[in-house]
């Protein structure tokens, strides 16, 4: 059942559940962190629509940097920005910044520990249409290797406006990374919400067997899945990992030795992703079947969001499929 | 007050003591670069004992003026000016590359008091010095921002993208320098991948361009004045030097771009420097 401390959307299950893009979370956040603090700057290579930035550049237009496709410059402009006072936020899709410009922000922005914020928007395939040039796959993975970096992955619009927030109070570089799709509002502004720390979104009322371990949109897939096997008689605990690095050990140690057994969803390749992140921890203190879902190590391609995600095998199916792969492991 | 003369007799000494500090700081580290450390030891004296407005006692004084090192593989010349303008201890120099060092390789900013920014990989230091510039601009605060670009560096793209942004922005309060020495690591610019015409690329881009002697102090100082009665737009100053300057077997030699001098070398470097080439007699010999 619904972990009633992590205060979700009460309409969580009903089909008429508030859908919104994670980014539209990116424009109201920045907008609030920007009206508390005026150090605040918002850049963005001419995708400031998509991104959301456009809200924050209608409410403070002197302090929105329009770049132009630019995103090399981007980063090390941030950088110059974040060591003279300014909090400054580069934005784009996920696949340029921080793909193309993966080396200025190592060297400029996380080497010189500089206080400047990634926001990397259209992430994971349920970008659809746009097909695998534009779907980050590979950000989490970019992001988390490199020391100095935060990586925060929200799982709805409302945890997004947060973790926006947050990051502009955190001195030095985070990465936010954000999606194109709507995607249902799940938690609700009471629902918990502190960097670096997990929260158990769902456990089962009889015994829990598998962990759940999600972060991102694709969570509520998992929360789907909980509740279908709770009716099969399996139980399980759902965790929002919203924070990929710094992660929260113990709570991941915690919920493998209550369940013996994990599984990690999230919208990215299983190589170097979250999940990844969850094995190096458990390797070293609690080792335990795993099981990841996520991308295998291919390219998406175009076509509908869901559909995408059923393709590729990160739909609740596919999940539920991976927790009963993984109880004949244990 | 000190007179003309005396300031200049002062710079040109101070130059030439820069470059033998490089010699023996690249012959104890035993890797880095040689060539163009010694080549802007001029730009390098100008900037850290005449033009930056700076304190060396506070390095973190907010109405500093910013000096970045874009090029950062040039960084034993700038560590050379640093401990000569009074940042840290002159010892301190010796440990160049070494572990534990303060002087890293590359320049970076956490590690050493007096560094504005993390650089290296080329190209990145502009932008970041452009960032500064725009912060300044913001907060509507009085000081400058100094770089220090190479001409190898103008293969990457982001060089231009960083001057296409500084150009629109109009950033007077940006003055930047090109070494124009003509070498990068595979041999000479013009070779590898012509940059020419260089001058007329920065006026496109919307800079107000200079051209100076690179190893004539005083050209380089009037240039930067001028820059400062810009107002309408960046500046670039291309600095023309000679890579490996007061080194008679370096001078205009690409292979000594990132190697150091062996033990011998370095004896006859130094010789080199203190005869002005042999032009005068050493006290030492």
């Amino acid at each position: 059942m619904l972990n009633e401390n992590a205060k979700l959307n009460p309409k969580i299950f009903s089909a008429d559940i508030e859908q919104l893009p994670t980014r539209d979370g990116y424009g109201n956040g920045l907008v609030i962190a920007g009206s508390e603090n005026p150090d605040i700057v918002v850049l963005c290579a001419d995708l400031s629509e998509s991104t959301r930035s456009e809200w924050f550049a209608k409410k403070f237009p002197e302090r929105f940097i329009e770049m132009g496709v630019a995103e090399q410059n981007m980063a090390a402009i941030a950088a110059g920005l974040g060591v003279s006072g300014k909090i400054p936020f580069i934005s784009s899709y996920a696949v340029f910044s921080p793909g193309r410009n993966w080396e200025q922000i190592r060297t400029t922005i996380a080497y010189n520990n500089s206080n400047a914020k990634i926001a990397g928007a259209h992430a994971g395939i349920s970008v659809g249409p746009d097909g695998a040039t534009h779907q980050a796959v590979e950000d989490i993975a970019t992001m988390r290797v490199i020391a100095n970096m935060r990586v925060f992955v929200p799982c709805d619009a409302i945890e997004a406006k947060k973790a926006t927030i947050a990051a502009a109070k955190i001195m030095g570089p985070v990465y936010l990374r954000f999606a194109r799709e709507k995607t249902p509002v799940f938690t609700s502004e009471e629902t918990p919400y502190i960097p670096g720390k997990a929260e158990i979104f769902w456990q089962s009322k009889k015994k829990p067997e598998v962990a759940i371990i999600g972060c991102g949109p694709i969570l509520y897939n998992a929360l789907l899945a909980a509740r279908d096997l709770e009716k099969e008689k399996i139980g399980t605990i759902v965790v929002n990992n919203h924070t990929v690095k710094p992660m929260d050990e113990k709570k991941i140690v915690e919920v493998a030795k209550k369940c013996g057994a994990v599984v990690t969803v999230e919208e990215h390749q299983v190589i170097g992703g979250m999940g990844s992140a969850v094995a190096e921890i458990l390797a070293r203190h609690y080792p335990a079947p795993m099981e990841f879902v996520g991308m295998n190590d291919v390219f998406g391609e175009s076509g509908p969001p869901n559909a995408l995600l059923e393709k590729y095998g990160m739909g609740a199916k596919d999940i539920k499929e991976a927790i009963k792969r993984v109880l004949k492991r244990k | 007050m000190e007179t003309y003369d005396k300031k200049m007799k002062f710079l040109e000494e101070m130059a030439n003591l820069l470059r033998k500090e490089v010699v023996k700081m690249l012959v104890e580290a035993g890797s880095g670069h040689s060539a163009a450390p010694l080549g802007t030891a001029d730009i390098f004296t100008a900037l850290y004992f005449h033009i930056l407005n700076h304190n060396p006692k506070k390095p973190d004084w907010p109405d500093r003026d910013r000096f970045v090192l874009s090029c950062g593989h040039y960084c034993p010349i700038q560590y050379a000016a640093m401990a000569h303008a009074g940042y840290f201890p002159l010892e301190e120099l010796g440990t160049l590359r070494k572990l534990n060092s303060r002087l890293q390789g590359h320049p970076h900013r956490t590690t050493l008091p007096g560094l504005e920014v993390t650089s290296g990989p080329l190209g990145d230091g502009l932008p970041q010095a452009i960032g500064m510039a725009f912060a300044a601009r913001m907060d509507k605060k009085k000081h400058r921002v100094y770089c220090l670009t190479s001409d190898g560096e103008h293969d990457t793209g982001v060089i231009w993208e960083a001057a296409m942004f500084a150009g629109k922005h109009k950033l007077n309060n940006l003055t930047a320098i090109l070494d124009r020495n003509n070498i990068q690591i595979d041999g000479y610019t013009e070779d590898v991948m012509p940059l020419e015409p260089i001058k007329d690329k920065y006026e496109a881009f919307n800079w107000h361009v200079i051209e100076v002697n690179g190893h004539n102090i005083e050209e380089i100082i009037d240039a930067v004045n001028e820059a400062k009665a810009i107002y309408e737009k960046p500046t670039m100053i291309i600095a023309y030097t000679i890579p490996g300057k007061g080194v008679s077997f370096m001078e205009r030699d690409y292979s000594w771009h990132g190697k150091p001098p062996t033990k011998e070398e370095g004896k006859k470097a130094l010789h080199d420097l203190r005869t002005l080439g042999g032009k005068i007699k050493s006290e030492h010999e």
